[in-house]
C-alpha cells in the first residue's frame, strides 16, 4: 500500500510540475508540430512510400511519420526527464527521494513511471492536433498506443535515468542532445522507413536495425493500426530491462553516485 | 537501546581518507553538536547516516536498527535536513509535506493530522499553503524541519541547517531544534561549523579531519574559555 501511495505522490508532483511549465509543454508539441506540418509537406513530393505493414495502401509522407513524431516526444521527454534528475540532484530532491525507507528501485521506477505518464498526456495531444490537422487512424489504435507509448517511455526514461548516473553536470545534457538524442533519433524509423535507408547504405541499414528506438517506434506504428508488432515490442522490453539494470547500478549508494558531487 | 551508534566509521574519496574510524554513541533525547570546520567530514558523515552513500568500514545503528542490514528499517526512524534546501519551491508548504509523507507511505486523513501537527510544533501552521518560494530562508528551514518530523523519526540528522541565516532566525532554529530533542525524546544530531550554536548542557563532538578530536558535555570540554577559543586550540581552524 505504502508503494502505491509513493507512486501516486510521485506522478503527481511531476503532473503538477509540467502543467507550471507551460513553455515546455508548448515546446514538446511545437516540435513534432513543425516537423509534421513543415518538414513532412517538403517531403511529400519527394518521398513515394510502397506498401509495407502495418500499411494496407499507399500512404503519404506525413502519415508515415506521424508514428515516429509520437516516438519522437516520449524519447525528447524521456531526456528532459533525466535533465530534471540531474537538476533535481542538484536541488537536493533526489536526496530526499532516496532517503525515503521504499526500496531504491521502486522509488526510481515511480519517477520513470511519472515522466511516461506525462509523455503519453504529451503524444495524445498531438494525435488531437494531427487529426485535426487530417490524420487520423483506426478508433480502436487511439487506446491500443497506451500500452505502446507506456512500454517505449518506460525504456527510454531508463535511458534517461542511467544517463543522468553518469552526468555531474547539466552543461552535459547538450552532449547527451548530440550523442543520444539525435543519432537516435535520425538512425531509426521514425522518419524514413528500414528499407529506403538500406536503399542508400547497408551499414547504416543495421545499426537502424539494432536501434532500441526503431523497435519503439515500430511498435507504436503498429499500435496505432491497432495491430501488435511482437518483435518490435519484444527488443522494446529487453532494451528496457537492460537500461533499466544499468540505471539501478548507476544509483547503487554502494557505487557512491553522490559521492563525486560530495 | 542508543539513540544513534556509529563504531569505527571509514570513508575515502579516493586516496583521500574522508572519515577515519569515527565512533560515537547518542542517547535518545540529546541534543548532539558536531562541531567542525568546513572539509572535516561532517557532510561525508551525513551522506553515510542517510545512506546516499555505503561503506564497507565500520557500523551505523538507527534505534536500534543496523542501518546496512536492515536499510529500510533504519532510514524510517531518521528525519533529515541537508545542507541545501530540498524543498520544491513551486508548491505551497503543505502540498511539499504531503509529497514527503507520501514518500513515506502516509496519505490522507492521517497524512494531514500529522503535516499540521509538525507544522504547528514549529510555529508555520498559519504558512501551509504559501508557496515555499515565497517563505524567506528561516521559515524555509522550518517548513523543512516539520517535514522531517511527519513520519515521527527517533534521531533527526541536520547538516548545517542555519548556514545563509540571520542572527534571528538561526536562533529560532536552534531554539526550536533543542526544544524538540528536550520535548519529544528525539535524538539530534546537529552539523554545524559556528560555535555559538552549541549550548554548555549539550553533547559536543569535534571533528576534524575525518577523526574525532572530542566528546562529551560542550560545558566541561570548554571550561572557562570561550568554545571558539577551545575549538581553535584544539583544531588550529577557527569556528
Amino acid at each position: 500500500m505504502s508503494w502505491l501511495i509513493a507512486l501516486h505522490a510521485i506522478v503527481l508532483r511531476e503532473a503538477l510540475r509540467f502543467t507550471r511549465q507551460r513553455g515546455r509543454f508548448i515546446a514538446a508539441l511545437v516540435r513534432p508540430l513543425v516537423w509534421l506540418i513543415v518538414f513532412a509537406a517538403g517531403f511529400r513530393a519527394a518521398l513515394g512510400l510502397s506498401i509495407t505493414p502495418p500499411y494496407e495502401t499507399y500512404i503519404t509522407y506525413d502519415i508515415y511519420i506521424v508514428p515516429g513524431l509520437c516516438g519522437m516526444i516520449v524519447l525528447f521527454n524521456g531526456m528532459q526527464s533525466s535533465l530534471s534528475l540531474v537538476y533535481d540532484r542538484e536541488m537536493g530532491s533526489m536526496r530526499l527521494l532516496l532517503t525515503s525507507p521504499l526500496p531504491r528501485w521502486w522509488l526510481l521506477v515511480c519517477r520513470l513511471i511519472a515522466s511516461t505518464v506525462i509523455s503519453a498526456l504529451q503524444v495524445y495531444t498531438f494525435l488531437g492536433i494531427a487529426a485535426v490537422y487530417g490524420i487520423t487512424f483506426p478508433p480502436l489504435g487511439y487506446v491500443a498506443v497506451l500500452p505502446a507509448l507506456l512500454i517505449a517511455g518506460l525504456m527510454l526514461g531508463a535511458l534517461g535515468l542511467a544517463l543522468s548516473s553518469t552526468i555531474s553536470q547539466l552543461e552535459n545534457f547538450a552532449g547527451v542532445m548530440n550523442f543520444v538524442i539525435f543519432p537516435m533519433f535520425f538512425l531509426s524509423s521514425a522518419l524514413y522507413p528500414l528499407w529506403k535507408m538500406a536503399e542508400s547504405s547497408e551499414l547504416l541499414h543495421d545499426i537502424c536495425a539494432v536501434n532500441p528506438f526503431t523497435h519503439a517506434v515500430e511498435m507504436i506504428r503498429f499500435a496505432l493500426y491497432a495491430q501488435a508488432n511482437l518483435p518490435a515490442l519484444g527488443w522494446t522490453l529487453l532494451a528496457g530491462v537492460i537500461l533499466l539494470a544499468l540505471a539501478l547500478w548507476g544509483y547503487d549508494p554502494a557505487r557512491g553516485l553522490l559521492r563525486r558531487k560530495g | 537501546m542508543t539513540g544513534l551508534s556509529v563504531h569505527d566509521l571509514r570513508f575515502n574519496y579516493g586516496p583521500k581518507q574522508a572519515l577515519d574510524g569515527v565512533s560515537f554513541d547518542i542517547a535518545p533525547g540529546a541534543f548532539c553538536a558536531l562541531l567542525g570546520p568546513n572539509g572535516a567530514g561532517k557532510s561525508t558523515l551525513m551522506a553515510l547516516l542517510t545512506r546516499l552513500f555505503t561503506t564497507r568500514h565500520g557500523t551505523i545503528r538507527v534505534a536500534g536498527h543496523d542501518l546496512a542490514r536492515d536499510p529500510r528499517l533504519a532510514l524510517a526512524r531518521i528525519g533529515v535536513v541537508f545542507q541545501q534546501t530540498t524543498l520544491d519551491l513551486d508548491l505551497s508548504v503543505y502540498r511539499n509535506l504531503s509529497y514527503f509523507a507520501a514518500l513515506h507511505g502516509i496519505s490522507g486523513r492521517e497524512a494531514h493530522t500529522r503535516i499540521m501537527e509538525a507544522l504547528d510544533r514549529l510555529g508555520m501552521a498559519e504558512r501551509a499553503h504559501e508557496t515555499a518560494r515565497d517563505l524567506n530562508g528561516g521559515h524555509r528551514r522550518r517548513a523543512e524541519i516539520a517535514r522531517c518530523l511527519i513520519h515521527r523519526p527517533s534521531v533527526l540528522l541536520l547538516d548545517e541547517p542555519t548556514v545563509g541565516l540571520d542572527a534571528a532566525a538561526r536562533r529560532t532554529i536552534t531554539d526550536h531544534v533543542h526544544d524538540l530533542a528536550r520535548d519529544t525524546g528525539l535524538t539530534v544530531l546537529w552539523a554545524t561549523h559556528l560555535s555559538d550554536e552549541v549550548r554548555d548542557t549539550d553533547r559536543l563532538i569535534v571533528l576534524h579531519q575525518g577523526r574525532v578530536l572530542a566528546d562529551g558535555l560542550a560545558g566541561p570540554l570548554r571550561g572557562p574559555h570561550p568554545l571558539a577559543d577551545y575549538f581553535l586550540s584544539l583544531t588550529g581552524a577557527p569556528a
